[in-house]
């Protein structure tokens, strides 16, 4: 009886959580179908025009659907070196002694509130990059920099864990046979724990992807197409947290279906991860 | 020479020449520091931050603790290890990782090497429609011998195996055995054993460890017929260990 008990407990409590989840997939999407029957759905994603106060309004977020990719690629391109990089000092390299510390402070780095991240490009990045560069420092380059910050403890961390997974026989049988220690790490170890690595690559994507306060305090916003990587842009979120504050109507609708564009770009990097994961364990056995 | 691990002493003066194109097998007890011996020789204990060794252990004359190049040293001193380690790629890529990683880029020369690694440890008959399929898909002993495979693939001229059969079953056993009598006529092997029986089948020469010191070393064939030392005889018997 006691145990029948514990079992219903427990399944409630799992129950709350996928709810959860159903519950946002179904109102995302619910909300957003208005907009996409208004609008249009071809119009919606590809529209250059946001012009939300026109006669007749006009919502396009193809721009910032790119915004969103290339600040997310951005944050990538600085991200992932850095943060694969940083695991493998830590896992490989790093002496005992600052070790502990080490992995403190990318713990602490993954607990900075992204207001903090904000105020941190805003008074350090922007201006640097409208000192020595072109235009006011609000760009997609500075997104990209705050992002790739921000990713780097996911990435860190995921990594470092599987590349400490890995067999310490692999990295052994590859120094018998004469590599170095580089060549063990680089042609062994990284590829052994490859499946890992991407796992912390995908959801630091994820994490870049959908942040919103941070890129909205560096971005600038403009919705625009960016010429160059010193030009304004404007993410998903931004659009969304801008304009929810006074949308109603069809602008409402817009927005949330905003959302669910980059609720998909989520649900997609999660079909992502579930193949990486398959990948590994089948490769494992 | 004499070896610590921290404050452990886990070799004690240990003196012994190792021939050329001979089989020695380190026998004795866990703990009596055969193994220690042998990752000394190519250098494995590197790895052991609190590892010191004083004294002298030479190849070809040369110190291996002097001025030499580690890596050079190991390419020289194929490793075999107790539990097979093959890399989690491709059968064919986990023999030519070696000779990559020394610089040889060209395909053909990599496939003729990959065959005849393959053939020389005896396994390329059941492999050889399989290349690109991933090392850790084969058995267990097929494995030791992809991993003897892959250390000839880097021509080496000494053999050191840890325990090679400890973890397959006895048919991989004598599998291995057979192979490392074949190598014999091109390497020089040094086995690390617990099996008695094993250093007796194939070995030129044997060294017994105790506490970490040889207590006893010589030609295989004396030391088991007529041991000069009471804990050879107890050891060899089965009265210990």
């Amino acid at each position: 009886m006691k145990e029948k008990i514990a079992e219903y407990f427990f399944l409630i409590c799992s129950l709350i959580s996928i709810g959860a989840v159903a519950l946002i997939c179904f109102f995302i999407f619910r909300g957003a179908y208005p907009a996409v029957q208004t609008v249009g759905l071809w119009p919606f994603l590809t529209g250059g025009l946001w012009k939300p106060t026109d006669i007749p309004p006009l919502f396009g977020i193809f721009n910032m659907i790119v915004g969103s990719v290339y600040v997310t690629a951005g944050a990538c391109l600085i991200g992932v070196p850095v943060g694969v990089f940083t695991a493998v000092y830590m896992a490989k390299y790093c002496p005992q002694k600052i070790y502990a510390g080490m992995s403190q402070l990318v713990s602490l780095l993954a607990g900075i509130p992204s207001i903090i991240y904000g105020f941190f490009g805003m008074m350090l990045i922007v201006p640097f990059i409208a000192d020595n560069f072109s235009g006011n420092g609000n760009s997609v380059l500075a997104a990209s920099i705050v992002l790739g910050v921000m990713v780097l403890p996911t990435i860190i961390k995921v990594s470092e864990v599987s590349l400490k997974a890995v067999p310490k026989t692999y990295y052994e049988g590859a120094l018998a046979l004469g590599a170095t220690k580089e060549q063990s790490i680089f042609f062994v170890l990284i590829p052994a724990a490859k499946s890992g690595i991407l796992t912390g690559i995908v959801l630091g994507i994820g994490r870049a992807i959908g942040e919103t306060m941070a890129v909205v305090m560096v971005a600038g916003n403009a919705n625009i197409l960016p010429e160059t990587i010193f030009k304004s842009v404007r993410t998903l979120t931004a659009n969304i947290v801008l304009e929810m504050g006074y949308a109603s109507g069809t602008h409402f609708d817009a927005i949330v279906a905003t959302g669910a564009v980059l609720f998909v770009f989520i649900l997609l990097l999660n079909l992502v991860l579930g193949v990486i994961n398959k990948g590994s364990k089948t490769a494992g056995t | 020479m004499n070896l610590h691990y921290g404050a452990f002493h886990a070799l004690h003066n240990v003196n012994l020449g190792i021939d050329e194109n001979e089989i020695t097998a380190f026998i004795g007890p866990s703990g009596c520091g055969k193994s220690t011996l042998l990752k000394s020789l190519n250098r494995m204990n590197d790895l052991v931050q609190t590892c010191r060794i004083t004294g002298k252990i030479t190849l070809d004359g040369e110190d291996i603790y002097g001025n030499i190049d580690v890596n050079m040293l190991r390419k020289r001193m194929g490793m075999v290890f107790q539990k097979p380690n093959p890399f989690p790629m491709s059968i064919y890529d986990n023999v030519a990782y070696g000779p990559r990683t020394h610089g040889i880029k060209k395909k053909s020369e990599l496939d003729r090497i990959v065959e005849e690694s393959l053939k020389n440890a005896a396994i390329w008959d059941e492999v050889k429609d399989r290349l690109k399929k991933s090392a850790l898909a084969v058995s267990g002993g097929q494995q030791q011998r992809l991993c003897i495979a892959r250390a000839l693939a880097v021509k080496p001229e000494v053999l050191l195996l840890d325990e090679p059969t400890s973890a397959l079953d006895p048919i991989s056993t004598v599998k291995i055995e057979d192979l490392l009598l074949e190598l014999r006529e091109r390497y020089t092997i040094v086995i690390v054993t617990h099996n008695m029986g094993q250093a007796a089948r194939i070995s030129d020469k044997t060294a017994f460890f105790l506490h970490g010191e040889i207590v006893e070393s010589g030609l295989t064939m004396d030391i088991f017929s007529n041991p000069s030392d009471r804990k050879t005889e107890d050891y060899i018997t089965g009265r210990f260990g």
